[in-house]
């Protein structure tokens, strides 16, 4: 290659860094600040004193969120993927008459603003509580109603607002996996579980990490479901608590900006260990749209 | 391919079936008549049916507020401090939604009141905020027993009592009072230029173009959010054409057509000349900054800039009434109600005492940053301009404020909100006080 | 055959929670918000008494609504144009095998990790103006005027660019009996750039990542072939990998279009509505128009209206897609 061009290239390279860094300077930089700091006109200056303090503010704020967070996204990651998983089998490989059909009109529950469906939700998910309350579930069980105003409900939520989009990538997957396996199995006598289970599923990695990273992310960021179904504070997840540690009326932006970098810090480490994963992941997967 | 179809065939009929039956059963769980039964509490630790193991339920109270940060949160647990201290037993749940003025909160709030889930008691400002969102629409028990008993109706002002009332009966507890209408300015620059705090608007933009010419930008504004321009121009309005007609303009008495408010509107295109141009993308705290940093001279807001300027160790600051507005005071409040089905309905008539009471209000307002809506707080425990406003709040004609719920309903400030919007931008005043005039008729308000 | 059978049973089986989920949570409930539309509930306590299309008359009658179409048109053209193009070029430059690939890739697509409420903060501090008038710069402006270059009121401008009346083109366009383009309801408003720069901040790295993607799964013998048959570079793009691309151009409309058309978080934690409504979005309408102004009709019809609109995006994709399908 010639080497102007590769001059050209590297020069592209560190414009787009610069664009996707700059957030990100103002991000920490502000977190270092103290609050009588952190304001417009000096925001591209070094802290006069850096200090950690807006990070321990933060962070002291929001633990008990992250904990919830997390009891939020991994069920619903893991349920989801494996819902979507198992829809995308069935809808590559056991294809019967108005699969066609049916599976755009699963496809457009990914496309719907949420606004529309959120007042019926509500009233549903109270409705759970009340049959919840009817029936007598144990105590014990009792955070594993899907009910408005707790975890599970939330979760629950996201599991079937996610089932389009984790089953759009997972059947695309198993697209690409030649049906020759699966027939050959078939003549094998082998039925439709044992099918997923031993010629499918070895071959889902890459899908399954693609669909758990997006999952993961889009639950862990999402905002609206969260303001509206976990009223009670003990429950709600981080993406809430952050967005409470702005002020009524006075909005603390140091320890907003650390809160922001400690939120986003599980789904960009999520990123940075699993990123090549994603990659591989989003060849198999997105590609035969 | 037989089987293929009779699967294919079962399916579509269950699909059709779930969709009809969604269809149809969706409207009907509707309660058509409020307030809707109360759902059993759902929070974490739901208690145990009585009929099992006789388990003492514990004792708990739900706050729900938008007091999330500095002074506000300190000032709400003081007053759980305080309630503990009398019931120990007591668990305090405080639910809080953040954000500016409540935006996040009020829908959070309208969420569970709808879905039957109401909060214990709810902070809601004064007015028409409480009233003709919750009190008309059947939500609320009133309180007249409370204020009976704590004899309420002496201590609090006669026009605090006229704006918690509706239909004869006090429906909410006031535990503060802010005024909207503050002119704030940097007392150095102020000084070092010789200037006034201008009475009279004529006065302001005669000072305003003085500024100009220094390079200072004459009036900061932050209104991301919209909100603080409809407060610039309640405060406009309410210089422009005095208390009593500014007050009939929410009861329709004054016409919104009329020439006070194509002038009120006049003025405000003015003055949004000398504001700083990127006011749309501050928020009020940001606009003070300016001042604060002496590069605007004045800023019109809320006397929550005080507790603003006591954190970021402003002690410069001057105060002043805006033009037109020496011996109006524009009110709102933070109040708390009793939602009918509040699940711990006798530990939130303690709160409302607590909250309404003399030892309640001292040890909150302070904190908070605003002063009692009881007349008889001790002034001592308020900080210089706060002791100022309770003599202005003793003295001044009280008014309700507009861009805080006090004056219209939700609706209608929703919508005046929009003209502001439009205004602001193209400050085209023949078409703001038409759309002005249509908001007061689908507020029901005018005819 | 028999055994064929029972697997096909299992696998409806196996579908059927999916399907009453969706039937339920997604039809369901629209079903019951087209209801809502069609009725007279306006203020908390529901009244479903039927109102016909008196909301929709109301709604499309609307100065505002009117504004959020244009704005979401601008939107969802920019917002789709400079995620392509830049998450095409830049995927472009690291297939070239660049050193230190690894790291940008890494770099360009971390903003995906982040929530839009973070992401609409931050940028609205970074492109906070100041008041040039006065020299109070803040924000990019600062610098922008430190390099030499114009500064910007960003997302505080009320402008709206479009073809001026008295200009050649729009004199051109009035005599053709289409001057309706020469009003600012075909214009482009000026803030709404700075809301696609901070969407575009956040999706263009995994627009990246799908194009090159899809260049590594493109053979190098395909191109090698070409360019034994004389095809310049620019050649080889434009005949062979561009169309072989197409797919991805597609997932990455369908899956952009549809954040983009339903965007709320970054509008709401950035600008909000903006001056004279200039970054309004009919999703940040409806949610200030039902949760706030308790107009809930109104905030039906207008969640309506944006399941029509993503639709007419949508079902057609949907359509070619499955019809394909059957095919293969």
């Amino acid at each position: 290659m010639k080497r102007y061009n590769r001059i050209g290239f590297y020069l592209i390279l560190l414009i787009a860094s610069v664009f996707y860094l700059l957030p990100i300077y103002v991000l920490v930089m502000t977190s270092l600040k103290p609050y009588a700091e952190a304001n417009l006109t000096g925001m591209w200056r070094l802290p006069s004193t850096p200090s950690l303090e807006s990070f321990l503010r933060a962070f002291d704020q929001l633990k008990p969120y992250f904990r919830n967070s997390f009891y939020l996204t991994i069920p619903a990651t893991l349920l989801s993927s494996l819902l979507g998983s198992i829809n995308g089998y069935v809808l590559s490989k056991w294809r019967f008459r108005g699969a066609n059909v049916l599976f755009p009109l699963l496809l457009f529950g990914m496309f719907i603003p949420y606004q529309s469906i959120l007042i019926p939700l509500v009233q549903v998910l109270q409705k759970v509580n009340a049959l919840a309350n009817a029936i007598g579930v144990p105590k014990t069980l009792q955070a594993l109603v899907p009910g408005y105003g707790s975890i599970a409900g939330l979760a629950f939520v996201h599991i079937v607002y996610g089932i389009p989009i984790t089953t759009l990538i997972f059947r695309n997957y198993y697209a690409t996996i030649p049906n020759e396996l699966v027939e050959a199995a078939k003549i094998d006598g082998a039925n439709i579980f044992k099918i997923y289970r031993w010629v499918i599923l070895p071959l889902s990695l890459p899908a399954f990490a693609v669909v758990m990273i997006w999952q993961f992310t889009s639950i862990w960021n999402e905002f609206l479901f969260a303001v509206i179904i976990t009223q009670n504070p003990a429950i709600r997840p981080v993406t809430v608590a952050l967005y409470n540690l702005a002020g009524s009326y006075i909005v603390e932006w140091n320890v907003q900006m650390a809160g922001a970098l400690l939120t986003a810090m599980p789904t960009l480490l999520v990123y940075i260990f699993l990123g090549r994963f994603f990659m591989r992941g989003l060849l198999a997967g997105a590609l035969k749209g | 391919m037989s089987y293929k179809t009779r699967v294919w065939f079962l399916l579509s009929v269950v699909v059709v079936g779930a969709l009809l039956l969604s269809a149809c059963a969706g409207p009907t769980p509707t309660p058509t008549t409020p307030p809707p039964p109360p759902a059993k509490p759902t929070e974490a630790p739901t208690p145990v049916p009585p009929t099992e193991t006789p388990v003492a339920e514990k004792k708990q109270l739900e706050i729900f507020s938008w007091w999330t940060t500095g002074g506000e949160a300190a000032g709400l647990l003081k007053l759980f401090e305080l309630y503990n201290q009398k019931f120990p037993d007591v668990e305090i749940i405080n639910a809080t939604v953040a954000g500016g003025a409540g935006f996040e909160a009020k829908p959070a709030l309208k969420a569970r009141m709808l879905g039957g889930d109401p909060p214990d008691s709810f902070q809601v400002h004064m007015g028409h905020e409480l009233i003709d969102t919750w009190v008309t629409t059947g939500y609320m028990e009133p309180l007249d027993d409370l204020y009976k008993q704590e004899g309420w109706d002496k201590v609090f002002p006669p026009g605090v009592l006229e704006i918690v009332s509706y239909d004869g009966h006090y429906w909410s507890v006031p535990v503060n009072i802010h005024r909207s209408n503050v002119l704030w300015y940097n007392k150095k620059v102020f000084e070092a230029n010789g200037w006034k705090p201008p009475e009279t608007f004529d006065e302001f933009f005669a000072l305003a173009e003085e500024m100009k010419a220094k390079g200072i930008t004459p009036l900061a504004l932050g209104d991301v959010g919209i909100w603080a321009s409809t407060h610039l121009f309640e405060v406009v309005l309410a210089g422009t054409m005095g208390a009593e007609k500014y007050k009939g303009l929410w009861t329709g008495e004054t016409d919104w057509n009329g020439p006070e408010v194509r002038q009120a509107l006049e003025t405000m295109a003015k003055m949004l000349e000398y504001v700083n141009p990127d006011h749309s993308a501050l928020s009020w705290d940001q606009a003070n900054d300016l001042v604060i940093q002496g590069k605007a001279g004045m800023t019109i807001m809320g006397d929550w800039v005080d507790a603003d300027n006591l954190a970021k160790g402003f002690t410069d600051s001057g105060w002043a009434p805006p033009p037109g507005t020496k011996g109006i005071f524009i009110a709102l409040s933070d109040t708390f109600g009793l939602p009918k089905g509040a699940p711990h309905r006798e530990q939130v008539i303690e709160w409302l005492r607590l909250v309404g009471s003399k030892q309640g209000q001292e040890a909150f307002n302070p904190l908070k940053g605003s002063i009692c809506a009881r007349s008889d707080c001790d002034p001592n425990l308020f900080g210089p301009y706060l002791q100022s406003a309770m003599q202005d709040w003793a003295k001044d004609t009280i008014v309700p404020s507009l861009a805080h719920g006090a004056a219209a309903s939700e609706s209608w400030v929703t919508m005046i909100n929009d003209v502001m919007t439009a205004f602001v931008a193209d400050r085209d005043v023949a078409k703001a006080q038409a759309g002005l005039a249509q908001a007061c008729k689908d507020a029901g308000v005018c005819k | 055959m028999r055994r064929l059978s029972w697997d096909y049973i299992f696998a409806f089986l196996l579908l059927l929670p999916s399907i009453l989920a969706i039937a339920i949570f997604v039809y369901g409930f629209i079903a019951w918000t087209g209801w809502v539309s069609l009725s007279n509930w306006d203020g908390l306590r529901p009244d479903l008494s039927w109102a016909g299309f008196a909301n929709y008359a109301k709604l499309f009658a609307n100065a505002r609504f009117q504004i959020d179409i244009r704005n979401t048109v601008v939107f969802t053209v920019l917002f789709l144009g400079a995620c392509i193009i830049i998450g095409l070029g830049l995927a472009i430059v690291l297939d070239r095998g660049i050193r230190g690939e690894n790291f940008f890739r890494s770099l360009f697509l971390f903003p995906m990790a982040i929530s839009f409420i973070v992401t609409g903060v931050t940028w609205r501090w970074l492109l906070a103006p100041g008041d040039p008038s006065t020299g109070r710069l803040t924000g990019i402006n600062v610098l922008l005027e430190a390099i030499g270059l114009p500064t910007s009121t960003w997302y505080t401008d009320p402008k709206i660019l479009y073809i001026q009346p008295t200009s050649g083109l729009g004199q051109l366009l009035h005599q053709s009996g289409l001057g309706f383009l020469t009003t600012p309801n075909f214009g482009i408003p000026v803030a709404m750039i700075s809301v696609i720069i901070a969407a575009t901040w956040q999706m263009s790295g995994y627009v990246m990542a799908m194009y090159l993607a899809g260049l590594r799964s493109i053979p190098d013998e395909l191109r090698e072939a070409a360019r034994v048959d004389g095809a310049s570079e620019w050649e080889v793009y434009r005949y062979i990998i561009f169309p072989l691309l197409r797919p991805v151009t597609l997932s990455v409309i369908i899956i952009l279009g549809h954040i983009s058309l339903k965007i709320f978080d970054l509008v709401a934690a950035m600008s909000k509505k903006g001056p004279g409504f200039a970054t309004d979005v009919p999703a940040y309408f409806m949610f200030e128009t039902t949760f706030q102004g308790d107009h809930y009709s109104q905030g039906a019809s207008i969640a309506i209206f944006l399941l029509v609109t993503v639709s007419l995006l949508v079902v057609p994709y949907l359509l070619y897609s499955s019809r394909r399908e059957v095919e293969i």
